[in-house]
């Protein structure tokens, strides 16, 4: 390795000195001081960002160097993420602020771990070896299983932790033999490499268990059915916002690798693996959804409902097109931020003084703060994929690329089953608008004010202009296109 | 910005002013501005008819045409444009939308600013829905009109309104999302197909223009325009509603408020029979021509049921709700005989309808606010008390039964003729539900105004005021005028109507079709004059 070639990992090793050095700082007894945990992991974000577009734009002029390139790309699509992943952790940070000052826990650990989640989801968008991926991958798992146990001493957030821990590892295992299985026939773990090797393979028993396995691990992480189970309890468990946490930034983070690993890797194999896939996809977004109904804690429905949008993304990885990679960046912007806001909202409940997450704890939020009751809308019926929000746009290219790759009977299921996610998600609608009489009492901050400002603006925006965007993501995946040899459809 | 975007938006403007400009506890001045707003809209619309050129054929069929480039890189444009059909929609939504505005003046009573903002959006997404020309667009107006509405039902509605809100939310939406598809389907015909099910694309620039669509739709594989209609047919059928997807209307429109009652069986309804006319049957002819069996034989057991089920309702709202199901079986009928005759008397049916049971909704509406029951048994002899409303009722009853000399009339009639020259079986169920019509009419007017006056509490009720009077002779006048004067009605959409069956079916006109005899009717020779 050639020490020109750090200026690949600048962003990530700013990054992970800043979440070192915010480790460090209580330990070093200024604990007294007057310095905000928060403002400096915004600090460091910003910096991270900062040397991620200067680098991005050094990188286009210097010649990417094959050794390098085998483990870790700076491409367009990684930056993309990548951009997205430090957004929402920026707005993960405000929403964090006032819960942790609530709570007698110290912020310094939990931004530092926050900052490691992070480093992990970088190197998850930008990891084109699956061992990057796999590395990439657990320091994201592991700083999440401290984080879901956060709040060490209340028994629900401990037990969330070790359910995900004990859940996670196997997953983790079986995701490590899978890989260690398509090394066994392909010889490399380059994806490139794998695809080069598969394109010569006509079939092979050991190589299709391992793409299970590593399918396996991956449904893990995007918590789809069969392997969900663990997402209603530890979102209920872990404390909100890491539940926001989980549902948006690191689920947009497995989706990232799960598009990267099936299109450059395996595409030469999409017959064996997309009928598994789309059975996956439809179970998740049967039972997510119908299980969603009768959630009467806000935390386990968006549990649930996390279950049936991962079943939505697997569309466009089934799906294997163009219209289905732009759709899983398009899908992965709308829904972080429509999720988002409605973390945000959830954190103004209150029940007695303290946090609320019933559906009932809704009521009256219309009359007590309308702007934020209308923003809730907006953001519910942008998971549902009502116009003129952004979830419409994203919808439309997941089911678009289901139906272009034939698979009607899929996309029947997923229109009907987003058609069933307006019922749960209108129960919220009804408690904040239709029910009279309760004046509940709710906590609105400035910092979630601006979060929920934010992820209104952009939720509207993008439903009502998305031609930026969407320009954008054709764009950021390209690369990714050019190296699935997919065609791009005429007239684009 | 163009007049129809102007008529679409005038709305939106309203409700933004009312949003930001207007105290909530400020009753009066939030109902006048959405007044204001509404009139200024109607008035607007007006240019629209005055400057609508009824003869334009070919590329000049849909006029004021408004084309701004919106997702180039899916192919989606913002495509304004509306011929005969879609303008009197237009003109009926905006009439309909003063109506609505000014009879919830008494009726609404709390959350006014709230109410008065989601009515003048829902006007915004349904102008939108008749005036777009290309799919993404109608698609996002299509379902914008659903938020309001829910929200109509849900925060003003009944004791059941939580329960009919989502109901009517999740029927629509279902069919709505099943008919994306279609469209979807549409669009990758046109462009390079789905290989994976062996369907050849056409290879042309990728496009949701509902115009290209009506030029290739005859290109479609059979077999293919069969799925797509189905798709289209349920999200429409639902829309309309058609037999047996009509559930979801009583219950909406029995718990909704009046104003939303008005809406949703003026225009609201109107959306699906429209779409029939504008994508399905000129997308889709052979899809068309091979499912009217099943789609007239729902349209007629829509039509006897509706009207059977009128025939015993104790409710009077219920009962009028299930009217619609009667009317718009005669819509769907008419337009499935696929003649210029039928597809005008479909077409002039749905304005009517529109009038006819605005109107009875609300003069339901009316007595409901004074009396609080809508329970026939409740009424009795209202004539002597209530003259003026109790007119009024009859004369709206009559225009809703088909009487000649108004509205009703000529629409029913020339749907009969439509149908009878396709097949006179069609025509002579779809007289029985004349009758039946005329049955569950008289015979609610009967029990509710004349007979002894008996209840005491309807011994003081109100005669009609002012405002409500103004309102209900607006609608006499138009169902008046429509019934002695329709060839104005029937000019506007001869264009329209002989493209659509031109679509279906290339050799139309050619074929030298079943003249009428001569001496027909006057209405009827009205009609043929301006062919």
């Amino acid at each position: 390795m050639n020490w020109n070639d750090t200026i690949y990992l600048l962003p990530e090793i700013v990054l992970t000195i800043g979440a070192s050095v915010l480790l460090l700082v209580p330990v070093m007894g200024s604990r007294g001081t007057k310095l905000s945990a928060k403002w400096m992991m915004m600090a460091i974000l910003g910096l991270t960002a900062i040397t991620l577009i200067a680098c991005s734009h050094a990188v286009e002029t210097i010649d990417q160097s094959r050794q390098l390139q085998a483990m870790f790309a700076l491409d367009a699509f990684s930056i993309f993420f990548k951009m997205l992943f430090i957004a929402a952790i920026a707005m993960l940070v405000m929403l964090s602020d006032d819960f942790l000052a609530e709570s007698r826990y110290s912020p310094w650990e939990y931004y530092s771990l926050l900052g490691f989640a992070l480093c992990g989801m970088m190197f998850m968008a930008s990891g084109v070896h699956l061992i990057t991926i796999y590395i990439g991958l657990e320091l994201l798992s592991l700083s999440s299983y401290i984080l879901a146990g956060f709040y060490k001493s209340e028994l629900k957030s401990t037990e969330a932790a070790m359910k995900y821990f004990i859940l996670g590892a196997v997953s983790s295992a079986i995701l490590l033999y899978g890989i260690s299985l398509i090394y066994g026939v392909c010889g490399s773990l380059n994806l490139l490499d794998i695809a080069a090797a598969m394109s010569t393979i006509v079939s092979n028993d050991a190589l299709m268990f391992g793409i299970m396995l590593l399918g396996a691990g991956l449904c893990f992480k995007i918590a789809a059915v069969p392997f969900h189970v663990w997402t209603p309890d530890v979102y209920e468990g872990a404390p909100t916002p890491i539940a926001a946490f989980l549902s948006t930034g690191s689920k947009a983070a497995a989706f990232a690798i799960f598009a990267r690993i099936f299109y450059v890797g395996l595409h030469d194999f999409h017959l064996e693996w997309n009928y598994v896939l789309a059975t996956i996809s439809a179970l998740s977004m049967i039972l997510g959804n119908f299980a969603a109904l009768t959630q009467d804690n806000v935390k386990r429905m968006l549990g649930y409902s996390s279950i049936a949008h991962a079943g939505y993304v697997l569309l466009g990885i089934i799906s294997l097109n163009t219209l289905g990679l732009r759709g899983i960046l398009v899908y992965s912007i709308v829904y972080i931020f429509a999720n988002l806001g409605i973390w945000a909202t959830v954190l103004m409940l209150r029940r007695h003084q303290y946090a609320g997450e019933r559906v009932d704890d809704f009521e009256g939020l219309s009359r007590r703060a309308p702007l934020w009751a209308f923003a809730m809308i907006i953001f519910l019926l942008s998971l549902g994929g009502i116009p003129p929000t952004a979830g419409f746009i994203g919808k439309y290219f997941l089911f678009a690329a289901a139906v272009q790759a034939g698979f009607g009977w899929l996309a029947i299921i997923a229109v009907l089953m987003s058609a069933v996610s307006m019922f749960y998600y209108l129960r919220l609608v009804v408690a904040m608008y239709l029910r009279e009489g309760v004046e509940a009492e709710f906590a609105i901050t400035t910092p979630l004010r601006i979060v929920a400002g934010l992820c209104l603006a952009v939720t509207l925006a993008l439903g009502i202009l998305p031609a930026p965007m969407i320009d954008q993501v054709i764009a950021s995946s390209s690369n990714v296109a050019a190296r699935a040899a997919l065609t791009p459809h005429a007239g684009r | 910005m163009g007049i129809l975007n102007l008529v679409t938006y005038i709305p939106l403007i309203g409700a933004i002013v009312i949003l930001f400009f207007i105290r909530k506890e400020n009753g009066a001045a939030i109902r006048y501005t959405a007044t204001f707003f509404a009139v200024v809209d109607f008035i607007v619309s007006l240019y629209l008819w005055f400057n609508f050129d009824p003869h334009g054929t070919g590329a000049h069929l849909f006029q004021f045409r408004e084309t701004y480039s919106w997702i180039p890189s899916l192919g989606v444009q913002y495509d304004f444009g509306i011929d005969g059909i879609s303008l009197l929609l237009i003109l009926l939504t905006t009439f309909m939308g003063i109506i609505a505005v000014v009879s919830s003046y008494s009726a609404i009573d709390h959350r006014q600013k709230e109410y008065y903002i989601l009515l003048l959006l829902l006007q915004t997404g349904m102008i939108g829905t008749f005036c777009a020309l290309d799919f993404f667009l109608f698609y996002v107006f299509w379902e914008i009109m659903l938020v309001p509405m829910y929200f109509i039902i849900g925060i003003w509605g009944g004791p059941r309104k939580l329960y009919a809100a989502i109901k009517f939310f999740i029927y629509t939406l279902s069919g709505s999302v099943v008919m994306l598809l279609s469209i979807l389907a549409l669009y990758f015909f046109n462009d390079g197909g789905i290989p994976f099910l062996n369907i050849k694309g056409l290879g042309n620039p990728a496009t949701f223009s509902v115009l290209q669509y009506h030029n290739i739709g005859h290109l479609i594989p059979p077999q293919l325009q069969f799925w797509i209609f189905i798709g289209f047919f349920l999200g429409f059928a639902i829309k309309v509603p058609m037999f047996p997807f009509h559930t979801w209307l009583p219950d909406a429109h029995v718990e909704a408020p009046t104003a939303g009652s008005i809406i949703l069986a003026a225009v609201l309804l109107k959306m699906g029979t429209y779409g029939f006319v504008r994508f399905a049957l000129p997308i889709l002819p052979d899809a068309t021509k091979q499912l009217i069996v099943p789609i007239v034989v729902l349209s007629i057991i829509g039509i006897i049921y509706g009207a059977l089920v009128s025939l015993v309702q104790k409710d009077m709202k219920k009962l009028v709700a299930y009217s619609s199901v009667s009317h718009l079986g005669f819509v769907m009928l008419g337009m499935f005989a696929l003649n210029p005759m039928g597809l005008k008397g479909s077409v002039l049916q749905m304005i009517n309808h529109g009038i006819s049971t605005g109107a009875l909704f609300l003069l339901v509406g009316i007595i409901y606010e004074r009396r609080h029951t809508r329970m026939i048994a409740d009424y009795g002899g209202l004539a002597k008390q209530m003259p003026m409303y109790a007119t009024l009722f009859l004369i709206a009853a009559l225009s809703s039964m088909g009487l000649p000399a108004l509205n009703g009339f000529i629409g029913e009639f020339t749907i009969l003729l439509g149908a009878a020259n396709r097949s006179i079986v069609w025509a002579s169920f779809a007289s029985a539900g004349i009758v039946l019509g005329a049955a569950y009419l008289l015979w609610l007017y009967q029990r509710v105004f004349w007979g002894p006056l008996d209840n005491p509490a309807n011994k003081n009720v109100p005669d009609v005021n002012r405002r409500e009077l103004g309102l209900l002779l607006a609608l006499v006048v138009l169902m008046v005028w429509i019934g002695i004067k329709p060839a104005v009605f029937f000019d506007i959409i001869e264009e329209p109507v002989n493209y659509i069956v031109r679509k279906v079916d290339p050799t139309y006109f050619d074929k030298q079709p079943l003249t009428y005899p001569p001496a027909a009717p006057v209405v009827v020779s009205a009609v043929e004059t301006t062919r």
